[in-house]
């Protein structure tokens, strides 16, 4: 019954984020903050994680693939494929669910408590026009960028391990991340990123904006947030697997 | 000028307005009086149309507010200004762009008309312009009510809504926000309906008191009135100190 109540509640609030802004000049001027706000400030986080990863799976797949019948590309092929079939999308998505799904939660959680929405009401203003679609929008055009940018970075990674360690050679790695290329993967990786993107915004502008009470539930509403937007990470990556690659 | 007829609201079966009449008036500073849990913020809530009424009608100048679709309120609501309990201030703004907002939002004026009339407004509250650029968590509880104010008149509305302006703050600054208030509604005419427990304030400023017990209008008048009034439960809750029950016997 919460289930039903509660997604009947998201589409009637959808309904009133996807309307034509009151002031168009004041969606723009919050566009470039949420822009930055969440995309290039989840940066570091993405740098990081994707070097990291990137590395990691490049010593644990040469170490599985000891075999002298495999191509000694194997290794920077493999690392590749993980990458922009699964790493770059999906797991870095799960993670900026966690960053960026908390923060909008808790930002519109507290203006809801702190009365600041109902002020926005009482102007007239579509509030959760104003509020959610800028960081909607935002994050949808950010996420496929940072989604690119992590391909990137977890292949510099992986390459990294080659100048550093004797654990497998740059030209045979070089050669593994361009041996059988299917550029259709980089597409179906985008198309997730903007469907999870959507996704971690909108599912944590839900409970942010439907907070109520003091502090402890704007921490419940972010966890929630973080949670179910999680969750449907999940769901929607095997929809949409099924869909582009079966 | 608003008029409230026989408004009833319910929230799960709980009847907490029951049939609720009262006229608030322009150019006065209209009160809602009342213990806590009596039901004046749900009246004051409902006046607004944060709450949907049961029945009854809520009339702005003639406009029923419960016939109204969406996109009316909006347009009526832009004749509304508010101050709130915890002055619901946007922390992501200076003072300046809290109140310069409501006139980005609404106001066909240029920027430099929008920059004068922020600017007449923060003056007319008496802030100096050395804190238009701070946020707000970086003034105190006076100066955050008086930018609330300040923002609340930017459009310049024909009604003002305030629930409970001194809450959190001490007697002097209360006594100075209550002034203001009352200033503002004289000199711009607007239609104020202040929410407050807070008896100084009704002593001071109460030009028509509006009294909740339990749910129902128990008492209409004002300030002069209240002190030759006889109701238990109006008594009991204005003159419930020593100080005020001294004060009521000097006035009879």
């Amino acid at each position: 019954m919460g289930l039903i109540s509660d997604t009947g509640k998201y589409v009637l609030l959808m309904k009133r984020v996807f309307q034509v802004p009151d002031r168009g000049r004041m969606f723009f001027r919050q566009f470039p903050k949420e822009l930055d706000k969440l995309g290039l400030q989840s940066l570091p986080i993405v740098v990081i994680i994707s070097v990291f990863i990137g590395a990691i799976m490049t010593i644990q797949t040469k170490l599985n693939s000891a075999n002298p019948l495999l191509p000694t590309y194997t290794t920077g092929l493999v690392t590749r494929d993980t990458l922009l079939l699964e790493f770059s999308s999906t797991i870095m998505c799960l993670i900026l669910a966690g960053k960026v799904g908390s923060n909008i939660a808790s930002e519109i959680g507290t203006m809801r408590i702190t009365e600041q929405i109902d002020a926005l009401e009482i102007m007239g203003v579509n509030s959760a026009n104003y509020l959610i679609l800028p960081k909607i929008v935002a994050f949808v055009v950010m996420m496929p960028f940072l989604v690119i940018f992590s391909m990137g970075l977890g292949l510099v990674g992986g390459y990294l391990v080659g100048v550093f360690t004797n654990i497998i050679t740059t030209a045979d790695y070089l050669k593994g991340i361009q041996y059988a290329f299917v550029p259709y993967y980089v597409f179906y990786s985008v198309v997730k990123s903007l469907v999870f993107a959507y996704l971690i915004s909108s599912v944590a502008a839900f409970y942010g904006y439907y907070s109520y009470g003091g502090a402890l539930d704007v921490g419940k509403s972010s966890t929630n947030a973080v949670v179910n937007g999680s969750i449907l990470i999940l769901f929607f990556n095997l929809l949409i697997t099924n869909l582009m690659l079966n | 000028m608003i008029e409230v007829k026989n408004v009833d609201k319910s929230f799960d079966g709980n009847h907490v307005l029951k049939n609720v009449s009262a006229v608030f008036e322009t150019g006065k500073t209209n009160m809602i009086i009342g213990q806590s849990g009596s039901g004046k913020t749900v009246l004051m809530k409902s006046i607004i149309g944060l709450h949907r009424i049961d029945n009854g009608r809520i009339e702005y100048d003639g406009r029923n507010l419960p016939d109204m679709r969406m996109s009316d309120i909006r347009l009526l609501r832009r004749e509304v200004g508010m101050l709130f309990q915890g002055s619901a201030l946007f922390d992501s703004m200076s003072v300046l762009e809290n109140v310069m907002y409501p006139l980005e939002m609404f106001s066909p004026s240029s920027k430099d008309e929008m920059m004068d009339r922020a600017y007449f407004c923060l003056k007319h509250v008496s802030l100096e312009e050395k804190s238009f650029g701070l946020a707000p968590s970086e003034i105190s509880g006076g100066m955050q009510k008086r930018v609330a104010i300040a923002r609340a008149i930017a459009l310049q509305p024909k009604y003002l809504f305030c629930d409970e302006p001194n809450s959190g703050l001490d007697p002097k600054t209360s006594l100075i926000i209550d002034k203001l208030i009352h200033e503002i509604t004289h000199e711009f005419g607007i239609t104020t309906i202040i929410n407050s427990h807070d008896m100084n304030s009704v002593m001071e400023i109460g030009e028509n008191i509006i009294f909740i017990e339990k749910g129902e209008k128990a008492w209409q008048g004002n300030k002069d009135d209240i002190f030759h009034v006889d109701n238990d439960a109006l008594n009991n809750f204005v003159f419930a100190s020593e100080l005020f029950k001294k004060v009521k016997r000097t006035n009879q």
